[in-house]
């Protein structure tokens, strides 16, 4: 029992991460309607910036944030004026499948640069504090995973305000849910688009950065990550963060629970049984709304 | 200030508009009428930036709109409230009222014409925390026109803003443009209810066919054998029964 309840605790603590890879996917997707599959691959990418800024600089991963988010939010708006800005010119319905040809090309290429620059290797931010852990009853919860939780959940949070308050937080959801109208009442849709998907890469970026210091980060974790992602987004609908947050935090614990009853083996599994089901009985999710 | 010349448009290669010429001076209230079909949406289109015409001009107080992609459109003044509403239907009325001053010039003055909107459609004010999904047509139509005031428009365009409205809101929707008329704002109106429209409209032109079929007075055009034969006889379809 008390090994079911530790898994169960590490399952939640790991489905925070899994919400907040999901959110940024779940942001571009809603508002772009372009599905990025190179998702994964950014936040391998914060992974490594974190692991690097820890590894040459010393900087703890927590303060790492500070430098990845915003470097994030750069190299979305350059990968979108490089590349997205050229799918969503597409009628929406052609979107997708464009935005599929740029994904995989796009992942495979950092897959490549990350191996070229970085090896193969498996890297992990291992901190003085890193192996400190708060035991509760029979219960153990690593210190630094519990702070990666508290972090995605502050940055959930953030990202909601941010879309609930802000002129252009309003204007993003506006012109996800009708570009034509968005365009109609003055707003610069092409600068919402940019905005959210820079958004969408800062949220992957910071995923990468906890990923990288409570587990660890190799080159092919992208695809992973990607689909870990995409079962949490179609779980979730599209359209509540807060909701993205949730559904990762269940596909978390789902798995523990799936790891500890049946072995580790179908740990991911269950992920896959969890996409399927919800496709087949609630495609548009259980926050999303029922298309009109 | 509006003037289009020689407008032709197309959807493939099927012709939607052509030579279509259509002017709409300052102040003024100008109704288009015709079939459905006839390319009305599209000459709408056309002007607010959406659709991209192959040929012909359109004009905006002298400069050439046909490049200009339409969230500047909006800038300039030059307000469309689409058919169908198209509101943002998961936020409040305030919401969607507030994204229509979006463009620095409208936002400098928002308050003054949230409390227009407000005058406008008291019903608004009561009910601006309630998302817009939830209220009747007449109600989103009010807050569709009011999301386009709020852009502070110099012409305000409207495709079909009766339709699918009860009766009794269709009145309250169509004083309110002839008061939003009455302080200076030029419209441009598209409308299926065409004894109306023609009732209220300075001037007005018959498209059939993606061309320009009559022009005229509201009053001249009332008594044009043709206009009522097609459009206001016993036997003529001027919308949904």
């Amino acid at each position: 029992m008390t090994v079911l309840a530790q898994q169960i605790l590490l399952g939640l603590l790991l489905g925070g991460l899994y919400g907040l890879a999901a959110a940024g996917l779940s942001l571009v997707f809603g508002v772009l309607k372009v599905l990025n599959v190179a998702h994964g691959e950014l936040i391998m990418l914060g992974g490594y910036g974190a692991f690097w800024l820890f590894a040459l600089l010393g900087l703890d991963p927590f303060a790492s944030l500070l430098v990845v988010i915003p470097g994030s939010l750069l190299l979305g708006a350059a990968l979108y004026l490089a590349l997205f800005g050229f799918v969503v010119r597409a009628p929406e319905e052609a979107r997708i499948k464009n935005s599929l040809l740029v994904g995989f090309g796009l992942a495979l290429s950092l897959h490549a640069l990350a191996v070229r620059l970085f090896t193969a290797d498996d890297r992990s931010i291992t901190t003085a504090y890193g192996g400190a852990v708060i035991t509760l009853g029979t219960l153990s919860i690593p210190v630094i995973r519990l702070l990666s939780l508290l972090v995605a959940l502050a940055l959930i949070g953030g990202l909601h305000l941010l879309l609930a308050r802000w002129r252009w937080g309003k204007a993003i959801r506006a012109a996800a849910e009708d570009w034509q109208a968005a365009l109609l009442t003055g707003i610069d849709v092409r600068r919402a688009y940019l905005l959210a998907f820079a958004i969408g890469t800062a949220l992957a970026g910071a995923a990468g950065t906890l990923v990288s210091v409570g587990y660890s980060v190799s080159p092919s974790i992208g695809l992973e990550w990607t689909l870990k992602a995409l079962i949490v987004v179609v779980l979730a609908g599209l359209g509540s963060m807060l909701g993205t947050f949730v559904a990762g935090l269940f596909v978390g614990v789902a798995e523990a629970i799936s790891a500890a009853t049946f072995g580790g083996p179908y740990r991911e599994v269950v992920g896959l049984v969890i996409f399927f089901v919800v496709l087949v009985l609630r495609p548009q999710g259980l926050f999303g709304r029922a298309p009109r | 200030m509006l003037e289009i010349q020689g407008l032709e448009a197309s959807y493939g290669d099927v012709p939607v508009l052509r030579s279509v010429s259509v002017t709409v001076a300052p102040g003024e209230m100008v109704a288009l009428l015709g079939p459905n079909g006839a390319g009305k949406s599209t000459l709408l289109g056309c002007v607010a930036g959406l659709v991209r015409p192959r040929a012909g001009v359109v004009r905006w107080e002298g400069q050439d709109l046909r490049t200009i992609s339409p969230h500047r459109i909006v800038e300039r003044g030059l307000v469309m409230v689409p058919e169908g509403r198209r509101l943002f239907g998961a936020m409040s009325v305030e919401d969607n009222l507030e994204l229509g001053a979006f463009s620095p010039r409208a936002r400098a003055a928002r308050r003054q014409s949230l409390e227009r909107v407000f005058a406008l459609f008291p019903d608004l004010h009561a009910r601006r925390g309630q998302i817009v999904r939830a209220l009747s047509g007449g109600q989103q139509q009010m807050v569709a026109v009011g999301r386009a005031l709020m852009a502070h428009p110099r012409l305000l365009m409207l495709d079909e803003p009766s339709l699918g409205i009860a009766p009794l809101l269709v009145r309250a929707i169509l004083d309110a443009l002839v008061e939003i008329n009455r302080a200076g704002v030029a419209i441009f109106l598209v409308e299926q209810n065409v004894r109306a429209a023609l009732g209220l409209a300075h001037r007005a032109y018959i498209l059939e066919g993606g061309r320009i079929a009559g022009e005229g007075s509201g009053a001249a055009l009332l008594q044009d054998a043709h206009v009522r034969r097609a459009y206001l006889g016993p036997l003529a379809v001027t919308g949904p029964p």
